[in-house]
């Protein structure tokens, strides 16, 4: 079952964008654990960050008047789907190592699968990405497969 | 923590996580995410058509792993962490998270935990996993 997904999509499967080189910045921390109210004082001080903090690190940082306007910043790294929508998904985290300030981080996102699904309230495509992050001195810190998923 | 003081079947802390306007724009701002369904309350339920602002899934994620991060403190690390976002949940509803340990590995000083998030009807709409390293 692929009717949603073109031959052309799917080409994209194994593709890698280019790498993203991320400062990580003690301030930074602070604002996400505060953000996401965390409890131990590592990630309050900002002496670590807390577990999902490259999420949101590693967001594109792109011109005000490239956003959509749904606000969603355009995905360059995105076959072309017939579903328009995006919502969050999930993700599978392997840590080797915490991540501090003052680390500069390498991080590699590639095209992991395409699924489509029957969801109760009409079609889905589970977009899975790989993302591996290492240090510059190539040092592994985190491995993750994230997934987006499309109505 | 010792892990010889860990049985299977251990429950982690449960924790009320109620989002607010502040608490949603303060993640969005931080995660550095425009995306209008977690600020823009007309846009969210006219345009995209869902029943309220929404919740994001990474910050339920989040609060997940924090079940076991909080549970083990300083006594060890998160080796692995995976989860799914089932269902939505929107502005206003207060969710649940919590856990309960699910494997041990004395010799490899592991701990497996099972992990949710629950809505105030008692649906997990976050569920996951995660493994951490004692010691």
């Amino acid at each position: 079952m692929s009717e949603l997904i073109s031959a052309e999509a799917r080409s994209w499967i194994g593709r890698s964008a280019d790498p993203v080189r991320i400062e990580i910045s003690r301030t930074d921390i602070r604002k996400y654990a505060i953000a996401t109210e965390q409890q131990q004082a590592k990630f309050l001080n900002g002496d670590e960050a807390p577990a999902m903090f490259l999420f949101g690190a590693l967001r594109p940082l792109i011109p005000m008047d490239q956003l959509g306007p749904d606000g969603i910043p355009p995905d360059k790294f995105l076959p072309d789907l017939p579903l328009k929508r995006v919502m969050a998904g999930g993700t599978e985290m392997q840590f080797h190592r915490p991540v501090k300030p003052g680390d500069v981080l390498i991080a590699t996102r590639s095209l992991h699968d395409l699924v489509e699904k029957q969801g109760k309230t009409g079609p889905l495509i589970f977009v899975s990405y790989n993302l591996r992050v290492e240090t510059e001195a190539g040092e592994l810190v985190l491995e993750e497969i994230q997934t987006r998923i499309f109505r | 923590m010792n892990i010889s003081e860990i049985s299977v079947g251990d429950t982690l802390p449960e924790r009320q996580h109620t989002a607010t306007n502040v608490s949603l724009f303060l993640y969005n701002a931080v995660i550095w995410n425009p995306h209008r369904i977690h600020y823009d309350e007309t846009y969210t339920t006219q345009v995209e058509k869902h029943p309220g602002v929404v919740i994001d899934g990474p910050l339920q994620g989040d609060w997940l792993n924090q079940v076991v991060v909080n549970w083990m403190g300083d006594a060890g690390q998160l080796a692995t962490f995976n989860y799914s976002n089932r269902r939505a949940s929107y502005l206003g509803e207060t969710l649940t998270s919590g856990g309960a340990v699910t494997a041990i590995d004395a010799d490899a000083g592991t701990v497996d935990v099972e992990l949710f998030i629950k809505n105030e009807a008692g649906e997990v709409i976050t569920p996951g996993t995660a493994q951490v390293r004692l010691g």
